[in-house]
């Protein structure tokens, strides 16, 4: 089945106070062209997991974000990211902090239909104060320890970003690590799909060995070709991280005046005219 | 030798602390630590494994900053690969602390309430299922009483108080083993698993870390000096591992 679709269309079933999952990890592989198609929709309130990086300072910054579930939030080559920063800062946003393999579990539970994982990580520390609804399991087995039963993270929708796909919702990533995304699929309810390219199936093996085809069309409901859709983050080896970009969205934190001119410059465009002025710009260094 | 630096000594100490792990994976946040692992790679260590900082766990000693030669890759490590070996217990990593207490609960999350922070910083990371899974060290490179503090904003990292309010299954794999800063050596050597001053690095007087601690350390009438890196070491430092002198560049 042709599962071809838009940006538009995937973030038109967004709803206020839906659950979303983001792929990626910090500064690196994100659907950034989902990111800005949100900027662009009325939706808010949302509760966002993610293994936090620019995604979740813009989606803070634009006022959509009610509640943040993930481990940490880093821009990588920038450890803060100061959007997210001055979010939290002014109390706007609360942050359901989980240790990041327990973020993994949670993911991991709902992907195969588990109400929980039991593990020992979180244990003695502020993620069991910050998410006061975790509780406790006792191991059935002689040795009886008691562990954390990290309940099944649940996704309304999970957006995922690789190098290729078909159109049927195959998907590959050519880097060195797929991080989550596919969990993060199994984890929701509806998932899309945007890559750099989309090829014929015949096509895919000629980027890569069986091993990079980790989503296949099963985990996947809708596939968006946005060619520069992970940008300023990094998508390897289709390009690095526009560092120059990061720093100038990290330097439109500096005041409203800079923020205004950044979001005007890059946000209230089309995604085509984000793409055609980064190659301008590019172009021009 | 008296053109020894203090992150040379550092590093020599973080070197030291890997004493005995055998084949584990090292992972480490920070300058000077990168260079401590290094050192105790290249000397009395040769078993560590060390990732490139992205997918991946290199084979031999690859300097920490500037030219480098091809790395030869040993095998491939992405994130889901790290998280399960972490809790396999199979590693020792030397994190940063915004923030650590006198029973080693570190904190690099939030500064002030974690509703509403004073400062929101990167998050807990993996610092809890680290912390009960493996043992950790605590990497400080500018010891004041900022970071030393009597109680953490936010406990990421757990210490040995917390620890101790598990049961002992809970709780037998978790080891602060021991914090560096830019002053001294810490450990938890005492009996009720307060922070020990283990050695003091040469130049620095008692006082000056009491004045920069905001708790009271256990500390001996006879503190130990941290032994100065040898002459081996100091060229593996140089010429080998940091010829930048990057290490230089995090701790004067």
């Amino acid at each position: 089945m042709d599962k071809r679709t838009t940006l538009a269309a995937a973030v038109a079933e967004l709803r206020d106070g839906m659950t979303i999952g983001i792929g990626g990890w910090g500064s690196r592989r994100k659907p950034m062209a989902v990111v800005r198609e949100i900027l662009r929709s009325p939706v808010k309130d949302l509760t966002l997991m993610t293994y936090g990086g620019p995604d979740v300072g813009l989606l803070c910054k634009a006022g959509k974000v009610k509640r943040l579930v993930s481990g940490f939030v880093s821009l990588d080559s920038i450890p803060l990211d100061p959007h997210f920063r001055a979010a939290r800062q002014a109390g706007a946003v609360e942050f359901r902090e989980l240790d990041e393999g327990m973020f993994q579990w949670g993911l991991y539970a709902a992907a195969i239909r588990l109400p929980f994982l039991p593990t020992r990580a979180g244990l003695g520390s502020s993620a069991l104060e910050i998410n006061p609804e975790l509780k406790l399991v006792r191991s059935p087995y002689d040795d009886a320890e008691e562990l954390i039963a990290m309940p099944a993270l649940e996704l309304d929708v999970a957006f995922i970003h690789m190098n290729r796909a078909d159109a049927n919702g195959n998907g590959q990533y050519l880097g060195p690590d797929i991080y989550f995304d596919d969990v993060m699929c199994g984890a929701a309810k509806r998932r899309f799909m945007t890559c750099e390219r989309i090829v014929e199936t015949k096509e895919l093996l000629a980027g890569g060995a069986i091993q990079t085809l980790r989503i296949n069309r099963m985990m996947v409901d809708g596939v968006i070709e946005t060619p520069g859709g992970a940008h300023f983050t990094e998508c390897p080896p289709d390009y690095g991280r526009d560092e120059a970009f990061q720093r100038d969205y990290t330097a439109s934190a500096k005041d409203e005046e800079s923020w205004q001119r950044f979001k005007a410059e890059w946000l209230d465009v089309s995604e085509a005219e984000y793409q055609a002025k980064v190659r301008a710009r590019r172009t021009a260094q | 030798m008296t053109d020894v630096t203090r992150a040379e000594v550092c590093a020599a100490a973080i070197s030291d602390n890997f004493r005995g792990d055998g084949e584990i994976l090292v992972s480490c946040f920070g300058n000077v630590p990168s260079v401590g692992a290094r050192l105790a790679k290249l000397t009395h260590a040769p078993d560590l494994l060390m990732t490139d900082g992205i997918a991946s766990l290199v084979d031999g000693v690859q300097p920490v900053s500037g030219k480098r030669s091809a790395p030869v890759y040993e095998a491939w490590m992405p994130f889901r690969s790290v998280f399960d070996l972490l809790w396999s217990g199979r590693r020792h990593v030397v994190m940063m602390a915004s923030q650590i207490d006198q029973y080693g609960n570190q904190n690099f999350s939030a500064v002030g309430s974690q509703a509403k922070p004073a400062a929101q910083l990167i998050g807990m990371r993996g610092s809890p299922g680290n912390t009960i899974s493996h043992p950790t060290s605590y990497w400080v490179p500018n010891h004041s009483k900022q970071n030393f503090v009597a109680r953490v904003d936010v406990v990421c990292g757990i210490g040995y108080d917390r620890a101790a309010k598990l049961s002992p299954r809970q709780r037998r794999f978790h080891e602060i083993r021991r914090v560096i800063s830019n002053l001294g050596v810490f450990d938890f050597a005492t009996p009720d698993r307060r922070m020990r001053l283990a050695s003091l690095h040469p130049g620095v007087s008692v006082d000056d870390v009491v004045k920069n601690t905001g708790f009271e350390l256990t500390i001996a009438s006879d503190v130990p000096t941290t032994r100065l890196p040898s002459a081996g070491e100091l060229a593996l430092i140089r010429e080998q591992i940091d010829p930048e002198g990057f290490a230089n560049k995090e701790v004067r």
